[in-house]
């Protein structure tokens, strides 16, 4: 990869978010560990489902987009619940 | 927070402010229920606003929104790895009255108009998540639920404009199971360049500037890129297929890194310093993946109703949900001036919108997001396109010019395109533009 081309982590590093005490996503690995797919792995802007060596996965809501690219994905019952981040918080977008 | 209002308008992007607009204005008491800490800053888009809808909204729109460039200058780009044939279309129309597209960013730009509805006497409820819908015995929408401390919100009639992930919509049972094959996520770099560099490599002065929509920029999965310039930003991403993602293994940042790689772009955007990375879903399965738009008590307008229109070289959203929820807005006005806020004081919406640019231009233009997406468009024809370009440019002496005729027929070979698919997708083309 060219020197100069960004990470996820820089990119990620530029993105200004006011993050809630409370996660607005909640992934529950159990279930994943079952996932054929895990297209949220490739699939999240953000990069935020990390596949763990068990199978399972582990999430981090605090850097999230609050796309739905997730929500939209995830082929498994129950596995990922999702909702806004409180009023305030979360994603704040200035040169989009 | 119990006092009773006449409208809670869900979401202030374009859609919802010119609907709280539009009921301020009839003399309505009207709520705009924003999740962000402002408006815009959830929302991202592909760069353009078509601003003409707005001369029956706003009359001074041109002059007082904040625009950062006016598009005089409009590409489509057909991309291989290792070539590119542009088509470039310029009009010093486009930079006066009335206009026609501007780049703007949408935490300036929906911030603005979220104003003129407060201006016009709406209540902007900023940093407040709507949680539900509040309904009564017989089902009928009659408020909505919000994550403030005694935070229900009663009213006649709800606008839900919240978004593409819509979840009033969803809730009141609106939408159909819809497939992640209808969504594509957008994603984009800003990347800071000084103002008389990108005027210098977009060749755009003052306040000019450019939009270039690109097709064969994403590789395996279906979708396309896209550049367009602020006034000291240019903005370069790819929208794409929700569900090729993970099919083809390549992560979204990955798609943007690489576009930004070709030569044809690089030379735009090389040396720009990242300001910011964004990302947002988009649904662009058109008219044929909309939700019922209206039922007791509620009307769905914007990307919450799907009203993006991504059908190829027209890629428009902004001006389609400031269409819908001026449409809502007046709808809702009226039906609250009859007094019936039903499903059936409520069904002007539709009618309104059916005979607008709204909903004709999508029905007239449904089968074109197939189309776009489609296999064919996405893999074969842009190598087809640049192959058949080059090879008319390439200049063999001293072998002598081959017929255009025969070059076009040795693309289609060498691109394994059969007769039967090219007829196909020709008339398929020309019945989705008729």
């Amino acid at each position: 990869m060219n020197r100069d081309e960004p990470t996820i982590d820089e990119l990620m590093a530029s993105v200004h978010i006011e993050v809630a005490a409370r996660p607005h996503i909640v992934v529950d690995t159990e279930l994943c560990r079952g996932c054929g797919q895990q297209e949220c792995v490739t699939a999240c802007p953000a990069n935020l489902f990390v596949p763990t060596a068990d199978g399972g996965i582990v999430f981090n809501y605090e850097q999230c987009f609050e796309c739905g690219t997730c929500y939209l994905v995830c082929n498994t019952d129950g596995a990922l619940s999702w909702s806004y981040p409180e009023g305030g918080y979360g994603v704040s977008m200035r040169f989009a | 927070m119990s006092d009773r209002v006449d409208a809670v308008v869900v979401g202030a992007g374009p859609a919802g402010s010119t609907a709280a607009l539009q009921l301020a204005r009839a003399g309505r008491s009207v709520v705009l229920v924003e999740r962000g800490r402002a408006p815009g800053t959830k929302n991202m888009y592909g760069g353009v606003i078509y601003g003409r809808v707005l001369d029956g909204v706003v009359a001074d729109w041109a002059a007082r929104a904040p625009l950062q460039r006016w598009v005089t200058r409009r590409s489509t780009m057909v991309l291989t790895p290792t070539q590119a044939v542009t088509l470039d279309v310029r009009s010093a129309a486009w930079g006066e009255p009335p206009y026609n597209g501007a780049t703007a960013y949408r935490s300036d730009f929906d911030r603005w108009l979220a104003e003129e509805a407060v201006a016009a006497g709406a209540i902007l409820l900023p940093s407040t998540v709507v949680t539900g819908l509040l309904r009564d015995q017989a089902g009928r929408v009659v408020g909505v639920r919000t994550d403030r401390p005694d935070g229900d919100l009663r009213c006649e009639v709800v606008i839900a404009c919240d978004g593409v992930n819509s979840l009033l919509a969803k809730e009141a049972g609106l939408h159909r199971a819809t497939s992640s094959d209808t969504y594509t996520l957008g994603v984009k770099e800003v990347l800071a360049l000084p103002r008389a560099t990108i005027e210098q490599r977009f060749g755009v002065t003052g306040r000019h500037g450019v939009d270039i929509e690109i097709l064969g920029a994403t590789g395996q999965v279906p979708g396309g890129g896209f550049v367009y310039t602020n006034l000291e930003t240019v903005a370069v991403g790819v929208v794409a297929q929700v569900s090729g993602l993970a099919k083809a293994k390549v992560r979204p940042e990955e798609l943007v890194a690489r576009l930004r790689a070709h030569p044809a772009v690089a030379a735009l955007t090389h040396g720009g310093e990242l300001v910011e990375y964004s990302a947002h879903l988009i649904p662009e399965g058109g008219y044929d993946s909309m939700p019922a738009l209206s039922t007791d008590g509620m009307l769905v307008a914007g990307d919450a109703a799907h009203m993006t229109l991504a059908a190829g070289i027209w890629l428009e959203g902004v001006n389609m949900a400031i269409g819908a929820g001026s449409a809502a807005g007046l709808t809702a006005a009226r039906a609250l001036a009859a007094g019936d806020t039903s499903e059936h004081g409520l069904r002007g919406y539709r009618q309104a919108l059916e005979s607008s640019f709204v909903l004709a231009n999508h029905r007239r233009l449904r089968n074109l997001p197939h189309l776009v997406l489609g296999e064919r468009t996405q893999r074969v024809y842009p190598g087809l396109i640049c192959d058949l370009a080059e090879e008319l440019f390439t200049v063999r002496d001293p072998i002598p010019k081959p017929g255009l005729t025969r070059l076009a027929l040795d693309a289609r070979r060498r691109h394994g395109v059969r007769w039967r698919d090219l007829a196909s997708d020709g008339l398929s083309a020309l019945r989705a533009l008729r």
